[in-house]
């Protein structure tokens, strides 16, 4: 795969001689500073008083007070929080194996079957996914409209329905989805399931058993990185739940927008945030595996 | 073996028919929808008045067909809110997009070659930032931006600065791992070749690797702009008064459906489409060029679409 690495001349990374050592070229490593500080300040900088407005108490209007009160927290322990997300995990999970079960069979098509066009079919799943995710939504309430053609000819009326927001959610998700897998389905070698063929294995049985483990890593990675903003998401439930069906990242935003209790919502979010650590941990190692791999 | 196997294809092609078809219907409709009439009660109800200037909350149903006409285009054009709005937007864009990649670059140039172990903290913080939920970064640089302002009063207030330098964490990542990518497939052996030939780091940079860094740099800066242009998340809650495209969008995709925002949708969503593969065909020639590396061997740009 890689030819540039395997060319190198051999003594260029020989230990011990001096002059090729210096030969190496290598920028240097003080270039990273203004993105390190950049992410430091603005990143970092606010997670870190994301973090301590949610230990602080709200003392009149607009009037916060530093300390160390659980009090926000213990909120978002209140029944109607944990429901809420309950709800946002339930409807992220639901949305992710609909989007699975959409973008697995096209990823894998793309991939087994596609010589000349795959190209094209893949542009077809790109573009999507760099257009305006808020057009897209607004394009599917067009079509999901309580007075438009799908209500109205085949009597399905899903518009500010927990359909909708499924619907919303593997609409706009599923080229995250498909990009990963169709990467690791591209990688796979073919003539592995030939040989399986040969050796008289059922289809279903070589895929199992050949296909999917090879291809595990694409297809996790896939998972997590439609799951997760999923869990975060504001703008579908908002356009196409009407209001009903409210993920954490509504109740957080109206906290800090008409509430105006933005202790509460800073202790939500590092609620949503601890919530999802588990995966974004399991993603954070992944992708970076898997990159240090392909270098 | 043959048949079924052509059997398993035909099923495959017919799926993925019908998820091209659900993937890309609703955006036709809208298209198509810029089009649409306002009811015919609505027109009636406004006798010898043009029909796009109909205000939207009379416009009676327009999610099904009424007939042709072309002024939306021209009435979406000429809005008050809406290019006022889309100006701003594309000035943020352009700003963030250019310090993004520039930041983006210097990093990519320096964690390219370094040991993995020393660069997995930056590694871990660019991730970060990738995934924590937009909404999240949305309410932290808000109350950030205001406590900085509240301190150091040079400090821009919310507004049009607040929201670029929001977006610029995003898309300095974004741009990262995207030059980063093509660095680390291009191989260093050229590079090699101008040190052995006494170059020193700057023009090496400047006559061996930007050039060939060029395609990652020009995707990271289509990309990011795209990004900073149709973000609503962030600039919701760090505009301030200052509006973007997509804050005014949204107001007006909440309050209801209107054919003008249809044909700016459709304009815009055009123009993102161009670029978008404009960009795919860019790396995809510079990629035959320069061989098929191993750049997206870890899924990397296959999972940023490029």
């Amino acid at each position: 795969m890689s030819v540039d690495a395997e060319v190198k001349p051999p003594g260029a990374r020989a230990p011990g001689g001096k002059r090729r050592a210096s030969f190496k070229p290598r920028y240097p490593a003080w270039l990273v500073l203004p993105s390190l500080a950049y992410q430091i300040v603005f990143f970092l900088g606010a997670m870190a008083i994301l973090v301590a407005f949610s230990f602080a108490t709200q003392t009149g209007f607009s009037q916060i007070t530093f300390g160390f009160s659980l009090a926000n927290y213990k909120q978002v322990l209140d029944s109607t929080y944990i429901s809420i997300f309950v709800r946002t995990m339930g409807m992220a999970g639901v949305g992710t194996l609909c989007t699975v079960a959409v973008g697995y069979p096209l990823a894998y098509w793309m991939a087994r079957y596609l010589s000349d066009y795959k190209f094209v079919a893949l542009l077809l799943i790109i573009v999507p996914f760099w257009t305006s995710f808020l057009i897209r939504t607004y394009a599917l309430k067009i079509i999901l409209d309580s007075n438009g053609y799908v209500a109205k000819v085949l009597h399905l009326d899903l518009m500010y329905s927990p359909w909708a927001v499924l619907i919303g959610l593997v609409y706009n998700y599923l080229p995250l989805f498909v990009l990963p897998v169709f990467a690791s389905l591209e990688r796979m070698d073919w003539r592995l399931i030939e040989a399986a063929n040969d050796l008289s294995a059922k289809p279903f049985a070589a895929f199992r058993q050949i296909t999917f483990p090879l291809t595990l890593p694409g297809f996790v990675t896939g998972a997590l990185l439609v799951f997760i903003p999923m869990t975060g998401e504001y703008v579908i439930p908002a356009i196409l739940g009407g209001g009903k069906y409210e993920f954490v990242g509504n109740v957080i935003g109206d906290t800090f927008n008409s509430a105006q209790n933005p202790t509460f919502g800073s202790a939500l979010a590092i609620s949503l945030m601890l919530a999802l650590s588990v995966f974004v941990v399991i993603y954070i190692l992944f992708a970076t595996k898997e990159e240090r791999f392909g270098s | 073996m043959a048949p079924r196997l052509n059997r398993a294809k035909a099923g495959f092609t017919a799926w993925a028919v019908v998820v091209f078809v659900f993937l890309y219907l609703p955006i036709l409709v809208m298209a198509l929808f810029a089009f649409n009439k306002p009811s015919p009660e609505a027109i009636v109800a406004h006798p010898g008045q043009d029909i796009c200037t109909i205000p939207s909350d009379q416009l009676g149903n327009v999610s099904v067909w009424n007939g042709a006409t072309t002024c939306w285009f021209s009435a979406g054009l000429h809005d008050p809110t809406y290019i006022p709005a889309i100006v701003t937007s594309a000035e943020i864009a352009l700003l963030a997009s250019l310090i993004a990649v520039t930041l983006g670059l210097c990093a990519a140039l320096a964690l390219a070659r370094m040991r993995p172990r020393a660069r997995v903290p930056f590694d871990i913080l660019v991730y970060l930032t990738l995934v924590v939920p937009e909404i999240v970064i949305a309410v932290a640089s808000l109350i950030f931006f205001v406590q900085f302002h509240n301190h150091v009063q040079a400090f821009p207030q919310l507004g049009f600065w607040t929201v670029m330098l929001g977006q610029i964490v995003f898309s300095a990542s974004l741009s990262m791992l995207i030059i980063r990518a093509r660095f680390v497939g291009m191989g260093d052996t050229l590079e090699e070749a101008a040190f052995d030939l006494g170059a020193g780091p700057v023009s090496t940079f400047r006559q061996v690797t930007l050039p060939r860094l060029m395609p990652a740099v020009f995707a990271a800066f289509l990309l990011s702009f795209t990004f900073s242009f149709d973000d609503y998340v962030l600039p919701a809650f760090t505009n301030g008064t200052t509006n973007t495209w997509p804050i005014v969008l949204y107001s007006a995709v909440r309050f209801g459906i209107t054919p003008a925002v249809n044909a700016l949708a459709t304009i815009m969503l055009t123009i993102t489409a161009v670029a978008v593969v404009i960009t795919a065909l860019v790396l995809r020639r510079s990629r035959a060029k320069i061989g098929r590396d191993n750049d997206d061997a870890g899924g990397l740009g296959a999972t940023l679409g490029i």
